[in-house]
């Protein structure tokens, strides 16, 4: 077994992986190996070649490649190495990663720090649980946008989408201009769960249709997909009977969530948080696990690379105060902090654990659509912090950022609320 | 010209198949679908059954015991996962404790070894995560888990080792019984001719029955749905844990698979189509709410596949194996329903001791292969290997190194393995059964252009003739911008 050591690993060599391992470099580390699985670096961004990337983190607008190539070059430029076609299988409590690839065979890297940056994986029909046959022609989103955008075949004419998240909304223009019907994008919320601008840009502009409150019961075929049916969804999401109308179709795109991947964070008993599907993270993005980072969609699920990249910055630093000794003076684990709890109509915050030692920026979407009120950080009592909102909806992250000032006081143990008030 | 045709690539087919390739025959075994293991077979619960279940004297009783016997020889000369991790029947009630006395004796007067019925705090010492407020359960430790399709390919890949020949997307149109004595057997890939044959067809038993006039029985359809959970559940019970049975067999179950996951399913429900596998919405609410009474804490989320697979069963729901009182050359092998699984390797010998009869009354007999090898070497399997192995199988071949499905970290040497082994792997699904490929919790999302890039490689095959499970199953409909040139005209 081929045996190293680092100062940094990072699992993961896309987005996420790339800018934490850059941020590394920049705080002056020099011992770091990025971890990819794929035969090259970049991540799912590869597959992305449409446009709407960078427009916050370079100020241009970008194909996913060319965000991707940037970053890419800068770590070429940095010499920061790289192993591709490499697999972590596990990783212990102590830092200690084992991989494999087809050139090297087993390789274990003992690590002083690990920055987990592995992205996340879409949610399929069986989570779904969408009953009917097994054919051919069922599939995520983005693996139809591998198939069209990398391999470069069709995986259907005719096709219905169930979900408004973002690469399904992507993909309903990517097959339209490719030659395919897109019949209509049924959505079960009210409202839909990917940005505004894809809603415009990928449906309306194209005349494609979406259905609020309505989802696919039934699938139809036993070979290959012949049709869904569609029905509409009472306020529970229970399909209202008598609302059942059957569309025909070759296939079926899902892209109904994103689940963050953290089956290898398990192994090295990373404490995950239920909302988010990601570790629970403080404001250095350190997990409970001292000395192992989390960035990127492994954490909690992003809409804008661009934030992602802002993320594993902060997980940088988060690696370069550990390697320094500077964490925090509560001690290295994430129960030594604040806690950061969610209140009325707020799914989820990241960080859930603060140190308030510096200022800090909190991540954090709504449960449901609300318009004009503040968000507010409470300690229970008192209203620490608040920030006018003209309107918050699930499918935009949003940012609130706390000086450090507003926490007077503030010791380990304590809870903090997020949470929403309307005006008016 | 074969000795024996026997018709049906399931569990039955292949396990006749390998134990024919003992002797000295002409052995072809005819398979409608792309794949082996495409019917029944692909789609139950996994289990060994002990044999407390079947009615004393019948032939269903009889070769439950003698094929849960023979599962550690198969296992071992085979290769396949199998364990007898024993299994429970739960009692609720008064009633169900009756219940459980009858099974007792049922099993006694089978010949189940080391049956008891324990009391509850007992039971929830083993299992403590199941319903506290069961009364007692029965203990059955003979009762095991096997993955069944592994069983059925490693059952046919062994016959095929040992000369038998495999014709998949075979499907038998007619038979006619010429002059001669002789069937010549019309597939939609050609007519075969053989002195004897073997009706090993599943579900469709019945209707190849009457291809030779023999009207003799019915097969019934019985549906049952499952939902199969991510591995993270996969040890919140060790043993199977049934329920008291109802009458449409064994009820639902709870159990962990040979592969790591949790089982929970069937429900049964007679249905007129015998190619109705679709899973339904109260088929699983049924099945989810059953599976509760045994295991309370079962979550809601982290079901990673649903399906439903069918039971073949025949009038009088006792196996028919016999010669057919229309031909006696013609060997009937139908109305194998549960526990088909658990009872298929004594099935093979089985059927080999009436074969053997039928041809001693035309004045031949089964002679035995002097150089039949009964072992099969599974594919290399990198998730279950050590460091070691794992560096061995690199060390041999790159492609070990390249994890392709990184669920069930499977490997691009795997796949290849796959891909060139007999009967070989045609389909992705034929890929996944072999490797576990794709079977994980993205279920494909990641893996599906990947293995389809090496089959297009391997099986020098376009991607567009790539198929899910055989014909009419296309992944993918052609290249980009194809449909464009339809009404654009570019």
């Amino acid at each position: 077994m081929l045996s190293m050591k680092a100062d940094v690993v990072v699992i993961g060599g896309g987005p996420a992986g790339l800018a934490a391992a850059l941020s590394c470099h920049r705080y002056g580390i020099r011992d770091i190996i990025i971890l990819e699985r794929d035969s090259h670096l970049g991540g799912i961004l590869q597959q992305c070649i449409h446009n709407g990337f960078g427009l916050h983190w370079f100020g241009e607008e970008l194909t996913g490649p060319e965000y991707a190539q940037r970053f890419i070059d800068q770590v070429e430029k940095a010499q920061i190495p790289y192993l591709l076609d490499t697999m972590v299988v596990d990783i212990d409590e102590n830092k200690r990663v084992y991989a494999v690839n087809p050139k090297h065979g087993a390789i274990q890297i003992q690590a002083r720090a690990v920055i987990l940056a592995m992205g996340c994986r879409e949610r399929t029909r069986g989570a779904l649980m969408i009953p009917g046959g097994r054919p051919a022609g069922v599939y995520t989103a983005g693996m139809a946008q591998r198939l069209i955008n990398i391999e470069g075949y069709m995986p259907g004419r005719e096709v219905v989408i169930l979900g408004s998240g973002d690469i399904g909304l992507i993909m309903a223009r990517r097959l339209t201009w490719e030659g395919a019907n897109v019949k209509m994008v049924c959505e079960i919320m009210p409202y839909s769960t990917g940005l505004i601008r894809n809603i415009r840009q990928c449906l309306e502009d194209y005349g494609i249709p979406i259905r609020f409150k309505h989802t696919v019961i039934k699938i139809h075929g036993g070979d290959r997909l012949e049709g869904v049916t569609v029905a509409q969804v009472d306020d529970e999401r229970r399909p209202i009977p008598g609302t059942e109308e059957y569309v025909s179709c070759d296939t079926l795109l899902l892209s109904v969530g994103l689940i963050p991947e953290n089956e290898l964070s398990q192994k090295a008993n990373v404490q995950l948080d239920p909302v988010t599907g990601g570790p629970v993270v403080d404001e250095y993005r350190q997990t409970s696990v001292p000395g192992i980072f989390a960035c990127g969609n492994v954490l909690h699920v992003h809409d804008l690379v661009d934030y992602v990249s802002e993320e594993a910055e902060i997980a940088g630093y988060g690696v370069w105060r550990y390697l320094n000794g500077l964490a925090s003076q509560h001690g290295q684990h994430v129960d030594g902090r604040v806690k950061i709890e969610t209140g009325y109509g707020i799914r989820y915050v990241v960080p859930q654990r603060i140190s308030g030692e510096e200022d800090v920026e909190l991540f954090f979407r709504s449960d449901n659509i609300y318009a004009d009120g503040v968000v507010e950080l409470t300690d229970g009592q008192e209203v620490l912090v608040s920030k006018r909102f003209l309107r918050i909806v699930p499918g935009q992250m949003e940012r609130f950022k706390i000086k450090k000032q507003a926490l007077p006081g503030i010791k380990p143990g304590d809870r903090l609320i997020v949470r929403w008030r309307n005006l008016g | 010209m074969f000795d024996v045709a026997i018709i049906g690539a399931g569990v039955v087919g292949c396990s006749i198949a390998r134990e024919l390739a003992r002797y000295k025959l002409d052995v072809c075994v005819l398979e409608a679908k792309s794949d082996v293991a495409m019917g029944s077979s692909g789609a139950n619960s996994g289990i060994v059954h002990a044999g407390y279940d079947c009615k004393p004297g019948t032939l269903m009783a009889h070769l439950n015991v003698v094929g849960n016997a023979m599962y550690d020889d198969i296992a071992r000369e085979l290769d396949v996962p199998f364990k007898r991790n024993g299994s429970l029947v739960l009692a609720f009630t008064d009633d169900d404790m009756s219940t459980l006395k009858r099974l007792m004796d049922q099993g006694i007067k089978n010949g189940v070894a080391g049956l008891k019925i324990l009391p509850a705090e007992e039971v929830l010492k083993m299992e403590p995560n199941l319903n506290s407020s069961i009364k007692a359960a029965l203990w059955a430790p003979t009762g095991g888990i096997t993955s069944p399709f592994e069983v059925t390919i490693a059952m046919a890949e062994n016959a095929a080792d040992n000369g038998v020949q495999f014709y998949l997307n075979h499907a038998v149109l007619s038979i006619q019984r010429h002059s001669d004595g002789k069937f010549h057997i019309e597939t939609s890939g050609g007519t075969f001719i053989a002195r004897y044959v073997i009706n090993a067809a599943g579900i469709n038993s019945d209707l190849i029955s009457q291809m030779v006039g023999d009207d003799s029985f019915r097969i019934h359809p019985r549906k049952g749905e499952y939902c199969l959970y991510d591995k993270k559940w996969g040890s919140l019970v060790t043993s199977t844990i049934f329920q008291p049975p109802s009458g449409l067999g064994k009820g639902v179950l709870v159990t962990p698979t040979v592969d790591g996951n949790l089982l929970i399913g069937p429900n049964a429900v007679d249905i007129p189509q015998r190619d109705d596998v679709y899973t339904t919405s109260d088929g699983l609410s049924f099945v989810y709410q059953k599976a509760l009474e045994s295991v309370p804490f079962l979550p809601r989320n982290d079901v990673i596949t649903e399906f439903a697979g069918l039971r073949a069963i025949a009038d009088g729901e006792d196996f028919i194996i016999r010669p057919s009182r229309r031909a006696e050359e013609f060997i009937q092998v139908a109305g194998i329903c549960s526990p088909g699984l658990s009872a298929a390797p004594a099935i093979g010998r089985y059927v080999a001791s009436i074969l053997n009869g039928v041809m001693q009354r035309n004045g031949h007999r089964l002679e035995p292969k002097r150089d039949f090898n009964p072992y099969r070497r599974g594919i290399s399997r990198f998730s279950d290997a050590d460091w070691h192995t794992r560096e061995e199988l690199i060390k041999k071949d790159q492609r070990f190194g390249r994890i392709i499905c990184r669920c069930e970290m499977v490997t691009e040497g795997e796949i290849v393995q796959a891909l060139h082994r007999n009967p070989p792997a045609l389909t992705l699904d034929a890929v996944k059964r072999r490797t576990r490929a794709g079977m994980g919790r993205c279920q494909g999302g990641f893996c599906t252009p990947r293995i389809m890039e090496i089959m297009e490689r391997e099986l020098d095959i376009p991607m567009e003739q790539i198929t899910k499970k055989g014909d009419g199953s296309r992944i993918v409909m052609g290249k980009i911008k194809e449909f464009l040139g339809e009404d654009a005209g570019c």
